[in-house]
């Protein structure tokens, strides 16, 4: 039952956002300023955890190939696929779903608790437009942060798979373009574009909708990283099955 | 004029408002007095429509709330200004931006026009050089006074202020005081000051509405106010023997 209305109030607030707009030049600001808390400022942890995480996906695919029948090329076709299909577009999400998600619960969070939207509400302004449209505009360029992290990734198992000594570079660039299939990269990146409306949308909510003190912020980060990444998973799952199981 | 009639706000189980009609009247500074707790904070939101009573009209004018539909509530809040009892500061804004921030919305005014105005108002709440701090690094005192000029900035029709002097020196308490009737005066505006400072009272109380456990104890003006014998407006004005002293030199008078 509080689920069902927590799924109500989430979806009445997704209506409410895109009511009143607020003035263009103002919104504008916004978004710019958006962009580079949400976006740019996620580019450092983003770029080091896929250079590495891609290293160890070929390592790992290397180490587990002792069979002298599997072509060598088997480590880029391996690297590629985990990347592109799951570690990046997923992975990563659910990273961003920590970073990027509770600081706009908290963000949002304490503005509630300190009376900051009640003053934007009582201006005349829809608070919900205000705060939650610009993220979301922000986020739709979430899939450059995807495709650096892809690219990233594939870069990492190829240094790691060379300078390990377990492939050479011939090998490795045959892999990567083994079998490629491209209706896998649209699939990787619509999945891409849901997880990013999901990442500002499920923390916004959250904040806006807390009640208490500062305590409770903290609490409804740590909620909003809960239910920010139990949805991308749920959504991960319903999109693989609609999409590559046919 | 802000008319309200027979409003009851509940949170749960408990009834905070228990039924409170009166008049806010246009070109005065209307004060709601009442202990802490007595629920002046939650009749100032209902006013302003940050909370819905379960029953009871707010009549603007002519024009109920509780008729209106969303844009027209916004519209009318466009002509609002609201001092929150915490300030509501935007923490992530400058003063000279937080207090800008209300033209920029509503107004389409050149940037040196808007900064103009703003840097008048601030030195109407005695605050200069101070544009380019953030609310965490001023004080509580000047942060309600910031809070104070951002609420007036835009010319607004209604003025709403929750504990305007709470936390100030009494110098500057009155200044902020004789600053909101001034600006009540001069733009004939209608003023709803909640307070529990008997100096405000006696300064500027030229309707005051007293409540006590949600409901209204007493109203009239601030003269009237020292000379009722109502029991409840008694009890609270004179809880202080400064006070008491007052009423018994006022008696002997008599
Ligand atoms: N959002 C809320 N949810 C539940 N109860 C509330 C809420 N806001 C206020 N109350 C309750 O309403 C009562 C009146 O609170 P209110 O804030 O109006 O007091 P006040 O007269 O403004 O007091 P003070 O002078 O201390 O500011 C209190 O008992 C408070 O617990
Ligand atoms: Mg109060």
């Amino acid at each position: 039952m509080k689920y069902l209305r927590d799924i109500g109030s989430y979806f009445i607030m997704i209506k409410k956002v895109f009511g009143s707009f607020t003035k263009r030049s103002v919104l504008r600001e916004l978004i710019f300023k958006e962009i580079d808390d949400l976006i740019i400022n996620s580019l450092g942890i983003v770029a080091f955890i896929s250079f590495f995480v891609g290293g160890v996906v070929a390592i790992q695919t290397a180490l587990n190939m002792d069979n002298p029948l599997i072509p060598k090329s088997l480590i880029g076709f391996a690297t590629r696929q985990s990347i592109i299909l799951e570690f990046a577009p997923t992975f990563i999400s659910i990273i961003m779903a920590g970073k990027v998600g509770s600081f706009i619960t908290s963000s949002i969070g304490s503005m509630r608790v300190t009376e900051q939207i009640d003053a934007l509400e009582v201006m005349g302004i829809n608070s919900l437009n205000y705060l939650v449209f610009p993220k979301i505009i922000a986020l739709s360029f979430y899939p450059f942060v995807i495709a650096i992290a892809m690219f990233l990734g594939i870069t990492g198992g190829w240094l790691a798979g060379v300078y390990g000594g377990f492939t050479s570079t011939t090998d490795f660039a045959a892999g990567i373009q083994d079998s490629f299939i491209p209706f896998h990269l649209t699939y990787a990146f619509l999945k891409t574009f849901v997880f990013a409306f999901i990442l500002a949308t499920v923390p916004s909510w959250q904040g806006y909708y807390m009640t208490g003190g500062a305590l409770e912020v903290g609490k409804a980060s740590t909620n909003s990283f809960v239910w920010t990444s139990v949805i991308i998973i749920l959504a991960n799952y319903i999109i693989t099955q609609l999409l590559l199981s046919s | 004029m802000i008319h309200v009639e027979n409003i009851h706000k509940r949170f749960g189980e408990e009834e905070i408002l228990k039924g409170i009609s009166t008049t806010f009247d246009k070109g005065k500074t209307n004060l709601i007095i009442g202990q802490s707790g007595s629920g002046k904070t939650v009749m100032l939101k209902c006013l302003i429509g940050l909370f819905k009573p379960e029953e009871g009209r707010i009549y603007y004018e002519e024009n109920a709330i509780q008729d209106m539909d969303d844009e027209q509530q916004r519209s009318l809040r466009e002509e609002m200004g609201m001092l929150f009892q915490g300030g509501a500061l935007f923490d992530s804004m400058n003063i000279e931006q937080n207090v800008m921030f209300p033209l920029r919305m509503f107004t389409t005014q050149k940037k040196s026009e808007m900064l103009e105005r703003v840097n008048e108002v601030l030195s109407r709440v005695d605050l200069e050089n101070v544009n380019k701090k953030f609310p965490a690094e001023i004080s509580g005192g000047m942060q309600k006074r910031v809070s104070i000029a951002r609420a007036i900035v835009n010319r607004p029709k209604y003025l709403f202020c929750d504990e305007p002097n709470s936390g100030l020196d009494p110098k500057t308490a009155t200044l902020i005081d004789n600053l909101i009737q001034e600006i009540t005066h001069e733009n004939d505006i209608t003023t709803v000051v909640v307070t529990h400072d008997m100096n405000s009272v006696m300064e500027i109380g030229e309707k005051v509405v007293l409540l006590k456990n949600g409901k209204l104890a007493w109203q009239g003006t601030n003269s009237e106010i020292f000379k009722t014998d109502n029991e409840d407006v008694v009890s609270f004005v004179y809880s202080s023997d400064l006070f008491k002293k007052i009423r018994e030199v006022q008696l002997k008078k008599q």
